[in-house]
């Protein structure tokens, strides 16, 4: 199901008179292709998971529509849209066995829907062998572990075959390997089914690996929308080109004059056509070749080695963080002992942003 | 090891010392005059050892009265308050406006003394020379709710007692609503279910082991009514044929015809069995039902 959210708007009144109202959601537009993975990303505050409410209907917008498909569902209350929603923590019926969580949603269709006792056992079955939990039907969810119980959310929002699938922070309230499985799960779960699936993180790298496109929001607004590769390699803002990739890029107090990017007083890179102006000079870890005779020149401190490749951590008077983090692969040797190490730089692997708006040059 | 043995003898010693003096040695006394039969408080003495005051006490017509309005008063009472209770309570916690004041309203009875409570209730149902009551003028009838039919005494009885344990009830039971995970209903609501199976399948589990916390001390409560009996028919119960089986105890003890120790004693036991037996039946009944997350 193709999901288009058009100047969607959320306003929350402020907490008193005096206080501005908050604007969670400010004039989204923005369309989800039917069938796939997308991933919300931003920082805690940023309005991605009032987005997800606003699409399941538990809260409604102030201005703007929701299309599933062809038809608006804007007005029509959660359980007439026909979404699954993952919450964060779960929130399975503890007083329900895992077969009896799974059916809830069955048990509540009407009219024509209405299905016998054994069609939905065949069903609760059916997705709980879908997300390998099919052995566990006769558990009560304080007994299983926090995969399994995430895995029962899941065959619970799956069971009515929801139009969209929502997921709250999927993986959040898990433990680092157990997120690593569970995302390629979701994956795998996602690709089986077929069904359009929206989930919030505020970990870039969780929604880099496994989805389709990412929608990258702040403070409400929405930022960037794309195929994680491109959003990655060509952020539309200085605060995209930050809030994706480990280590952080780097970011320096630069300017382009007569052709070429300046850090200080050496130019570090030809770019030709470009107006003379102060710029924002991001460099991604991996945009460095180390060279004798590089253009830049920043103040070794120290070398981490990593095996496959090496961090090599430097300082600059013009960065605007207190390191400098760079990968390069194990093969260059670097001095250890020498007080400055000197780059070439990759110019796909430069990013330049307007000193006032941040947006890229 | 020794050392520290008597030390901490020591520290329990003084809360040892106060159950000791209120709480076991009347136990252990009950349980002794029960079984003196003839049992003379001022000469101390006692014709021999056995269940006498056992047999006295239930073959006495006053105790009959007793157990059957005590039962009637709890079997009509303990289910009604509760239920009224989470009625309210449920609508407490959906209102927004208003929401304090009506809490306090609700909550009103809680801090009214009994007897000041009692009062009100005479001016609503009792007949003087004067009035027939505010109920009978409202209703245009004509009923002594005080001193008339056994049904009418007991109406009142009932209705004093759901109005005086319902604050409490509502109070617990707003406060177990608050406590259920919200998400839960979202995720109800997100699957389609209507309010009545939120409630009965979602909110009803959830707050299971408050309820069946009240429907406990409620019956344990209404076993030992006495004072609110007091407070609408006066001291005398036995000649309204109102008394209850704590009031049967306080009779045998320091009414006219009072210094009964042993049959008071024997009495105390009953209803001690009984407040037992129920309870267990309660926990029984109830293990499969409740919730405990």
């Amino acid at each position: 199901m193709k999901v288009v959210l058009e100047n969607l708007t959320k306003r929350f009144p402020g907490r008193s008179k005096k206080d501005a109202d908050v604007i969670a959601v400010n004039n989204f537009n923005f369309e989800i292709p039917d069938g796939q993975l997308i991933g919300l990303l931003g920082p805690s505050g940023c309005g991605k998971s009032t987005t997800l409410n606003l699409i399941s209907g538990l809260e409604t917008p102030t201005a703007g529509r929701i299309m599933f498909g062809e038809e608006d569902v804007t007005s029509l209350p959660p359980e007439e849209r026909g979404v699954g929603l993952v919450f964060q923590n779960y929130a399975l019926y503890p007083h329900l066995t895992v077969e009896q969580n799974i059916i809830f949603p069955l048990q509540n269709l009407k009219g024509d829907k209405k299905m016998t006792k054994e069609a939905m056992h065949d069903k609760a079955v059916e997705v709980a062998k879908l997300v390998q939990i099919d052995h566990l039907l006769e558990r009560k969810p304080k007994e299983l572990s926090g995969g399994q119980q995430q895995r029962v959310a899941i065959a619970r929002a799956l069971a009515k075959i929801p139009r969209v699938l929502l997921l709250d922070e999927p993986l959040s309230n898990l433990d680092a390997r157990l997120r690593l499985q569970t995302r390629e799960e979701l994956r795998r779960i996602q690709r089986d089914t077929g069904v359009t699936t929206i989930f919030v993180t505020h970990d870039q790298e969780e929604a880099m690996s496994i989805s389709d496109l990412i929608v990258v929001m702040k403070d409400g607004v929405l930022q960037q929308i794309g195929k994680p590769q491109e959003v990655y390699d060509e952020p539309v803002n200085l605060f995209v080109a930050q809030f994706l990739g480990t280590p952080q890029i780097n970011v320096f107090d630069g300017a382009v004059r007569n052709g070429k990017v300046w850090i200080g007083d050496e130019a570090v890179l030809d770019v030709s056509g470009k107006p003379d102006r102060p710029v924002w000079v991001a460099i991604r870890p991996e945009g460095f070749i180390p060279d004798e005779n590089g253009a830049f020149t920043c103040s070794l401190d120290r070398v981490e080695v990593m095996g496959r490749d090496v961090t090599v951590v430097s300082t600059h008077p013009k960065s605007t963080g207190r390191n400098i983090r760079s990968i390069v692969s194990a093969e260059y040797r670097i001095n250890q002992g020498a007080a400055t190490v000197r780059f070439n730089l990759k110019p796909a692997k430069v990013h330049l942003f307007d000193k006032e708006s941040e947006e890229r040059v | 090891m020794k050392q520290n043995n008597l030390k901490a003898w020591l520290y329990l010693l003084p809360a040892i010392l106060f159950l000791g003096v209120f709480m076991v040695y009347p136990l252990v006394d009950v349980c002794i005059y029960a079984v003196e039969e003839n049992y003379a408080s001022i000469a101390r003495t006692y014709t021999g050892i056995g269940f006498g005051n056992f047999r006295d006490v239930l073959s006495d017509k006053l105790f009959i009265q007793a157990p059957k309005n005590t039962f009637i008063l709890v079997v009509i009472t303990v289910p009604l308050s509760t239920g009224l209770s989470l009625l309210i309570a449920l609508g407490l916690s959906s209102i927004k406006t208003l929401k304090k004041a009506f809490q306090t309203i609700y909550f009103l009875p809680y801090v009214t003394n009994t007897l000041a409570v009692g009062l009100v209730f005479m001016i609503l149902f009792d007949k003087t020379e004067y009035t027939k009551g505010l109920v009978n003028l409202l209703l245009h009838t004509d009923i002594d709710f005080i001193d008339g039919e056994y049904w009418m005494k007991m109406m009142v009885t009932c209705l004093y007692t759901v109005w005086i344990v319902m604050p409490f009830k509502i109070l617990i039971l707003t406060s177990a609503l608050a406590s259920v995970n919200q998400e839960y209903y979202k995720a109800a609501k997100v699957d389609g279910a209507t309010n009545s199976r939120i409630f009965w399948k979602i909110t009803l589990p959830m707050i299971s082991p408050t309820m069946f916390y009240l429907v406990i001390t409620g019956f344990i409560g209404a076993f030992k009514a006495y004072s609110d009996e007091v407070a609408l028919f006066g001291t005398n119960l036995n000649a309204a044929g109102m008394n209850t089986i704590v009031g049967y105890v306080y009779d045998m003890l320091y009414s006219d015809t009072g210094g009964h120790y042993g049959n008071a004693a024997a009495a105390a036991l009953i209803l001690f069995a009984i407040v037992f037996t129920i309870t267990y039946i309660n926990l029984k009944f109830s293990r499969n039902k409740v919730q405990y997350m």
